[in-house]
């Protein structure tokens, strides 16, 4: 059990932040709440730096892509209050014509390689990062292979076609 | 004591006192038993090699008797595990350091032709940046078949001409996977 439970997070939220995020919900019992690209700096600053809350640790960072939605790209922020035993998940979505978010290396070092990862396998630009480069995939990858327009099959790939099994 | 036991000559004219065979025959035969193989061992097919290095399979006594971690002073180059394509470059190096002639097995799945990891990180088999001699089905094969392969490596060889590296033939190969 946690120290401080969902609901009064969920208080103090609605009141610091009021109409600048959603209403927060809580599937399987992780506190999720949406926020815009404009406000999820002050947000995240706000969160860590709350005397109460104390959303001190970046758990991760990390990307998604549902391409069906009009703001399809996403990033998702888990946070997590080491001293308060509780965690909170923040989602932005962008526009994937210019999948912009601000940095959140000023605030976590930790974030700098994150940012880099969802970067590579998103084409998500997180402006003011020190170093977005590629971190994982090959340096000459022309593509970000988790948009969901990439196939995720090596294309050279010869022992799987279909007449190989009478298809 | 056991019985020592000592390889077959070649064929050739023997007589008292002299044998004669051709110099091709001679070094092949003494190639296939001295190959020095360097182990590029990059997931669970390394561990089954390990287990083939060991005292059960015993490796050695087929000549075997010094794994190379250097490039320069091998002549088999044995691929087992999954190569990533941020890996391709690294094998690639590994192979042109490597001295003529120099032999390549490809031990499992993941070196022959990707295995499982049909993706876009993966070498879909190492044949796409490097020629290979031998493949090794399995994943991960056991150390039978990868001493079978081995000795599949042994018999090529053991009848390789001389003048093979040397052919306009070896050359092509080499020109499309761009090496010199």
């Amino acid at each position: 059990m946690g120290k401080i439970s969902n609901q009064q997070v969920i208080q103090s939220l609605t009141l610091k932040f009021g109409d600048r995020i959603s209403v927060p919900n809580e599937p399987f019992g992780l506190l999720t709440f949406e926020t815009s690209v404009d406000h999820i700096s002050e947000v995240l600053r706000s969160l860590k730096e709350d005397k109460e809350l104390k959303f001190n640790y970046l758990t991760d960072i990390t990307g998604i892509h549902f391409p069906e939605q009009e703001l399809s790209m996403g990033v998702i922020y888990h946070l997590h209050s080491l001293s308060n035993n509780v965690r909170v998940r923040i989602k932005v979505f962008l526009d994937i014509k210019a999948p912009h978010i601000p940095t959140a290396t000023s605030l976590w070092e930790g974030a700098n390689w994150m940012e880099r990862e969802t970067f590579d396998f998103f084409g998500i630009i997180f402006d003011g990062h020190p170093n977005l480069l590629r971190i994982l995939n090959v340096d000459d990858m022309t593509v970000f292979p988790m948009r969901r327009e990439h196939p995720l099959e090596d294309p050279n790939r010869v022992d799987k076609k279909d007449y190989f099994f009478g298809r | 004591m056991s019985e020592v036991k000592i390889v077959e000559a070649p064929p050739g004219i023997e007589g008292s006192g002299f044998f004669a065979t051709s110099m091709e025959k001679v070094v092949g035969l003494a190639r296939s038993h001295s190959l020095w193989p360097l182990p590029f061992a990059t997931s669970c097919c390394g561990i089954e090699f390990m287990a083939t290095m060991g005292s059960h399979y015993d490796f050695a006594r087929f000549g075997s008797e010094r794994p190379s971690f250097s490039p320069r002073q091998a002549d088999l180059l044995m691929v087992m595990g999954t190569i990533a394509k941020k890996m391709g470059p690294v094998l690639k190096q590994v192979y042109l350091q490597m001295a003529e002639p120099r032999w390549v097995i490809a031990v499992g799945a993941c070196a022959s032709s990707g295995g499982i990891f049909d993706t876009y990180s993966v070498m879909q088999g190492i044949d796409e940046i490097i020629p290979v001699d031998v493949y090794v089905p399995g994943c991960p094969p056991r150390p039978e078949a990868i001493i079978d392969g081995f000795n599949k490596i042994q018999e090529l060889v053991k009848h390789e001409s001389l003048r093979r590296r040397e052919s306009q033939e070896y050359k092509e190969l080499l020109g499309r996977y761009g090496i010199q």
